[in-house]
C-alpha cells in the first residue's frame, strides 16, 4: 500500500481492544485496513502487542504436561514443510489486503446494491455482533443526517467526505459513538468510498430517512 | 531519508547496554529511575538468537529452550483467559509450532520476542474461544536488504524491557485493569482512553523501523 496523508487516527482504546483481540470482528477488519494505510497506527498498534507480551511474562507459569516438548516436536515433524514463499504483492490495489480477504478481490470485484440517494453498498460477512460494509457516495451526495447509538467507525478508502467535525480523505478514519450526529457529504470530484462499521443501528433523523434505513439494513 | 531519521533516532537513544559497548556504537542517556537492567535485555536478545537459530538451522536445542521459557507463560495467559487447563495446554503447544513454523516472519527490530508470541497466542485465543476470524493489517513485504540492524533490534528488546517495568510500577488498581483488558475481560467502551503506560519512545522506536523498511523497499 502507498502510505498516505493520514490526519485521523485510530483512538487509543480502539487500539488497546484490538491487541487485546476484544473487539468484534467487524470493528478488526477495520481496524487492521486503516493500520495497513497507516505507519503510525501500525507502530502504536505494535506498542499496545508489547504491554500484551509484558502482560503475559508477569504471570505465574503453569507447568505444562510431561510430555509437551516432544508432542509439540512430533506435530512439528509430521506437517509439511513450511512455505517462506513471501506473500504476493497485489500492484496498485485500492484496498488492502484483509479488505480483500472479505471482498474475494478489490474495489472492480465489489458487488454494489443500490440502497437509495444515489448510495450503494455491499455488506460484508462478519460474526454478528456488529456489522460493516461498503458504501459508495458519488461525489456530491450527502448520506441522510443521522445519529449513532453504539460506536460507528468510517474509514476513508477513495475520494473524501466532510461533516460537521472534519474533513476525511483516503485513509482517515472518524470514530463516532451516541454524542455524534452527523451528516457527511462526499466530496466533489471522485465518489467516496468507505468501509463503515458499527456494533447497533444508525439512527436517522426525520421519516424518510427512516424508511431509507429499512432498505439499508443500518 | 535515513539521513532525516537520524537525529530522531538519537534522541530517542537507549541507555548503554554492554554488547552495544564492544560494538563501538555506544551511546549514553540517563534514564533515571527506569533504568534497564542489562541482564534481562541479554536474555531478550538471547531469545532473539535462538528465533534465528530455529528459523536458520531448525535448531531443536534452541526450540526446547524457547519452548521451556514461553510455553508454561501461554499455557498461564490462556487460563486467565478463559481456557480450560487442557484447552490452554493444546493451545500452548499449537502455539509453540507456529513459532517453529513462522520463525522466519519475525522481526526484532519491531517487536520482542514475548510481544510475537503474544500475539500469536492472542490469535488462537480469537478462534477458538470467540470462534471469529481476525482480519490481520497487510504484511510489509522483506527486501533483501530487510535483515533489520543489530542496534535497532537491541534497542527494542530494552524498549520492551523498559515497559514491562513501567507496567509493574503502576498502581495496583491500574495495573490490575490493563490486565484484564488483556485476558479479554473488558468491552472496547470498559477500557479507559489513558492507560498510564509511556508508549512514546516505543511508539516512535518501531516507527522508525518501519520507516527503514519502506525505505529498503524503494
Amino acid at each position: 500500500m502507498e502510505m498516505k496523508q493520514i490526519k485521523h487516527h485510530l483512538t487509543e482504546s480502539l487500539l488497546l481492544a484490538y491487541s487485546a483481540g476484544t473487539l468484534p470482528e467487524a470493528f478488526n477488519l477495520v481496524v487492521a485496513t486503516h493500520i495497513s494505510m497507516c505507519d503510525t497506527c501500525r507502530a502504536a498498534a505494535g506498542s499496545y502487542d508489547a504491554v500484551g507480551g509484558e502482560v503475559m511474562l508477569e504471570g505465574a507459569p503453569e507447568e505444562m504436561a510431561e510430555n509437551a516438548l516432544a508432542a509439540t516436536m512430533a506435530r512439528i515433524m509430521r506437517a509439511d514443510p513450511v512455505d517462506r514463499t513471501p506473500p504476493v504483492r497485489v500492484a496498485n490495489a485500492v484496498f488492502p489486503a484483509p479488505l480483500r480477504d472479505y471482498v474475494n478481490g478489490d474495489l472492480g470485484d465489489v458487488k454494489w446494491r443500490k440502497v437509495g440517494g444515489g448510495v450503494s453498498q455491499m455488506v460484508l460477512k462478519t460474526s454478528d455482533d456488529a456489522s460493516v460494509r461498503l458504501l459508495r457516495i458519488p461525489a456530491g451526495t450527502a448520506v441522510p443526517d443521522h445519529g449513532h447509538r453504539g460506536l460507528e467507525l468510517t474509514l476513508v478508502l477513495q475520494g473524501a467526505f466532510v461533516d460537521e467535525t472534519d474533513r476525511f480523505a483516503a485513509g482517515d478514519i472518524e470514530v463516532a459513538n451516541e454524542d455524534l450526529n452527523h451528516t457527511p457529504v462526499a466530496e466533489a470530484g471522485a465518489d467516496c468510498i468507505c468501509l463503515a462499521a458499527t456494533d447497533a443501528p444508525l439512527r436517522f433523523n426525520g421519516f424518510m430517512p427512516r424508511l431509507a434505513q429499512r432498505f439499508m439494513g443500518i | 531519508m535515513l539521513i532525516e531519521m537520524a537525529p530522531l533516532a538519537k534522541a530517542d537513544a537507549v541507555p548503554v547496554m554492554p554488547a552495544y559497548k564492544k560494538a563501538g556504537k555506544a551511546q549514553s542517556r540517563s534514564t533515571g529511575a527506569d533504568k534497564v537492567s542489562a541482564e534481562a535485555t541479554t536474555k531478550r536478545m538471547a531469545w532473539v538468537t535462538q528465533v534465528a537459530a530455529v528459523r536458520d538451522d531448525q535448531d531443536k536445542t534452541a526450540f526446547a529452550e524457547l519452548f521451556a521459557y514461553f510455553a508454561p507463560r501461554v499455557k498461564s495467559f490462556l487460563m486467565k483467559s478463559g481456557a480450560s487447563p487442557d484447552l490452554a495446554e493444546e493451545v500452548a503447544q499449537e502455539v509453540m509450532v507456529t513459532l517453529w513454523n513462522k520463525a522466519h516472519l519475525f522481526d526484532p527490530s519491531k517487536a520482542s520476542v514475548s510481544t510475537w508470541i503474544f500475539t500469536i497466542a492472542r490469535n488462537r485465543r480469537i478462534d477458538l474461544l470467540r470462534k471469529q476470524k481476525r482480519p490481520e493489517p497487510e504484511d510489509l513485504p522483506w527486501g533483501p536488504e530487510a535483515e533489520p540492524e543489530q542496534a535497532d533490534a537491541m534497542g527494542l528488546q530494552q524498549e520492551t524491557e523498559q515497559l514491562g517495568h513501567a507496567l509493574a510500577a503502576l498502581p495496583m488498581e491500574q495495573r490490575k485493569l490493563i490486565e484484564r483488558a488483556y485476558f479479554g475481560e473488558l468491552s472496547h467502551s470498559e477500557i479507559a482512553a489513558e492507560t498510564g503506560l509511556p508508549l512514546g519512545t516505543i511508539k516512535s522506536r518501531i516507527r522508525l523501523a518501519l520507516e527503514r523498511l519502506r525505505h529498503t523497499m524503494k
